[in-house]
């Protein structure tokens, strides 16, 4: 299974501040960590949400809403992607990482990723069926 | 936290854990059997006290004192151990007070170079091919023997078995606990490689309604695959295979029809191909390219990324699949690999050239009961448009197979050999195992 783990916003992530050398360091040993156990499958740092936007959906109408965002604790500034064989496993590496703003409370979040066997029951064949023959119709029109 | 709570972190740290733990100890001890044992004996010891005492902060560095500590109290009651390791008792008498000052100074050692020498020896080729796919998983994926009989469909106390007598086997030969050098060294790296390519099509070979632990297995070798190539990052075969099966396993998702049925490469919703698994396949095969001359594996891997780079099946790039082969072929000359070229070229350049390439095969002996040379003459024939030969090609190919549901799709196209053609290529109607794991993973013999 996979599992994102995502890194939360801080006052300083969302400042554009940079993590000092000590942080930095530790990361890259916990990166290769991951890596050198073969269940990293990606990781990205996310730039400060006053270089983003939103895009809010409303029935049919779109508004485009431009970062910075106001409610830190809820943005994302970062996440890996982790192969583990079980939700606890991933946990056993999230609490290796090192603490992702130091000298502050912080959390790292833990979601699983939906794959396709992950629909189990709901998704029958003949569900699948629908699913590939609406693909196949997609297919043809294009 | 409660108790089941507490168990599941045990076993989720084991897995992560319990390679680093026996290695670090196997270069101790120089027995993986004892280390194995050691291991085990500091995780009954973290069952006994975790529920209570709750999860370690640094767990692994726990288990591994334990361990050692446990080590070390019977090196130093040696002769109680003296009947049930015979390896010890060599171990006690040569060199106890050495193995004890090592263990002490040993606890926060950089454990990588012991992990390969663990993959290493659990590959052995003392070993059975079994045996080292038992030992590998055991000993390095973190496998309980239950779990790898699961996934193998074998009794568990074949697994177990297997197991032991690996254990004595390597014991007995006194196999050192090393990563050898210099010549050696690459034909033990290729057992390792074959080991976790077998691992992985095993696992990639599961079906519907199969137990999940079967297509886990290509989780674990891939997983196996990464270490790996973090362990050696200057062997391009090495990451020549991680390549090969990350692009494998991104198609997984798309290999399985509505109800079950493998679904052809060509025919398969690109859609559902993991892109993930690609780039990272990709850049893996970059990686080997860099390194050097192509071996087969990065060969295999340059073709899969042929299919893997097309949008469509229609954009695939043909003549560069029928290189690929030819130069696959060079490495590893076989008559199956040049039947893939045949398709391949076929695809390239038409049925015509093609068939004259599958025609040369045809007085092949290694080939005369191979379904699949027939079933690709009777593609070609038919693309064509000579029917009758084609027919006959077909029905000649549902002869030699056993698998019911080829010989349902040959002879099917037997009659109408000219109705389901299209981009489709007759190398997709064989399981894939056939044409990747058994032929063309097979090494030359040293």
């Amino acid at each position: 299974m996979r599992f994102m783990v995502i890194v939360k916003a801080t006052k300083g992530s969302e400042a554009g501040e940079l993590p000092d050398q000590k942080l930095l360091a530790e990361m890259g040993k916990y990166n290769e960590e991951l890596a050198k156990a073969g269940v990293m499958l990606a990781g990205e740092g996310l730039q400060p949400s006053s270089k983003g936007a939103r895009v809010r959906f409303s029935g049919s109408k779109r508004t485009v809403i431009d970062g910075p965002f106001a409610e830190t604790k809820e943005l994302v500034a970062g996440f890996w992607l982790i192969q583990a064989k079980s939700k606890e496993e991933a946990i056993e590496w999230v609490k290796r990482a090192p603490n992702p703003s130091p000298g502050q409370e912080s959390e790292l979040e833990i979601r699983q990723v939906f794959e396709a066997e992950d629909f189990g029951a709901e998704f029958t064949p003949e569900l699948r069926e629908q699913e590939e023959r609406i693909r196949a119709q997609v297919a043809e029109k294009k | 936290m409660t108790a089941a709570d507490t168990l599941r972190a045990i076993d989720a740290v084991w897995r992560i854990e319990s390679a680093r733990v026996i290695a670090g100890l196997a270069r101790i001890v120089r027995d993986v059997g004892l280390a194995e044992d050691l291991a085990q004996d500091a995780l009954v010891a973290a069952l006994e006290r975790w529920p209570e005492s709750g999860v370690p902060e640094n767990p692994g560095a726990w288990l591994m004192t334990t361990a050692k500590h446990r080590a070390i109290d019977l090196l130093r009651r040696g002769t109680r151990m003296e009947r049930k390791h015979a390896e010890l008792g060599r171990l006690v008498e040569e060199r106890a007070d050495v193995a004890v000052d090592e263990l002490e100074a040993t606890i926060d050692d950089d454990i990588g170079d012991d992990l390969l020498r663990l993959m290493f020896v659990s590959c052995h080729p003392f070993l059975s091919t079994e045996a080292r796919v038992a030992l590998t998983l055991r000993l390095v994926g973190g496998l309980t023997t239950e779990e790898i009989a699961r996934a193998f469909l074998v009794p568990e106390a074949t697994v177990a078995q297997r197991i032991v007598r690996a254990r004595r086997t390597l014991a007995e030969a006194r196999v050192p606990f090393e990563v050898p050098r210099g010549d050696e060294r690459a034909g033990r790296l290729s057992s390792v490689l074959e080991v976790l390519y077998l691992v992985f099509n095993e696992g990639y070979a599961a079906t519907a309604g199969d137990d999940w632990m079967r297509p886990a297995l290509c989780e674990d070798a891939l997983r196996l695959g990464r270490i790996l190539a973090e362990l050696t990052p200057g062997e391009p075969e090495v990451h020549g295979l991680v390549a090969l099966m990350e692009i494998q396993a991104s198609r997984s998702g798309a290999r399985l029809g509505p109800s079950g049925e493998p679904v052809l490469l060509l025919d398969q919703d690109r859609g559902r191909w993991d892109r993930l698994l690609i780039r990272r396949g990709l850049a893996a095969l970059e990686r080997a390219e860099r390194l050097g001359a192509r071996g087969p594996y990065a060969i295999q891997a340059a073709i899969a990324a042929c299919h893997a780079r097309a949008r469509t099946a229609e954009e695939t790039d043909w003549e560069r699949i029928a290189a690929l082969y030819e130069e696959l072929g060079r490495l590893t000359p076989s008559p199956v690999v040049e039947l893939n070229r045949a398709v391949a070229v076929g695809m390239a350049r038409g049925p015509a050239a093609g068939l004259e390439l599958a025609d040369a095969l045809t007085s092949d002996p290694s080939l005369a009961s191979y379904h699949l040379l027939p079933s690709v003459r009777g593609d070609l024939l038919a693309k064509l448009g000579r029917s009758d030969e084609a027919r006959a090609e077909f029905e000649r190919a549902a002869s030699l197979t056993r698998n019911a549901p080829v010989r349902a799709l040959l002879l099917e196209r037997a009659r109408s050999p000219l109705a389901t053609l299209g981009v489709r290529s007759p190398l997709a109607t064989l399981p894939r195992k056939r044409w990747q794991s058994q032929d063309f993973s097979r090494k030359p013999r040293r």
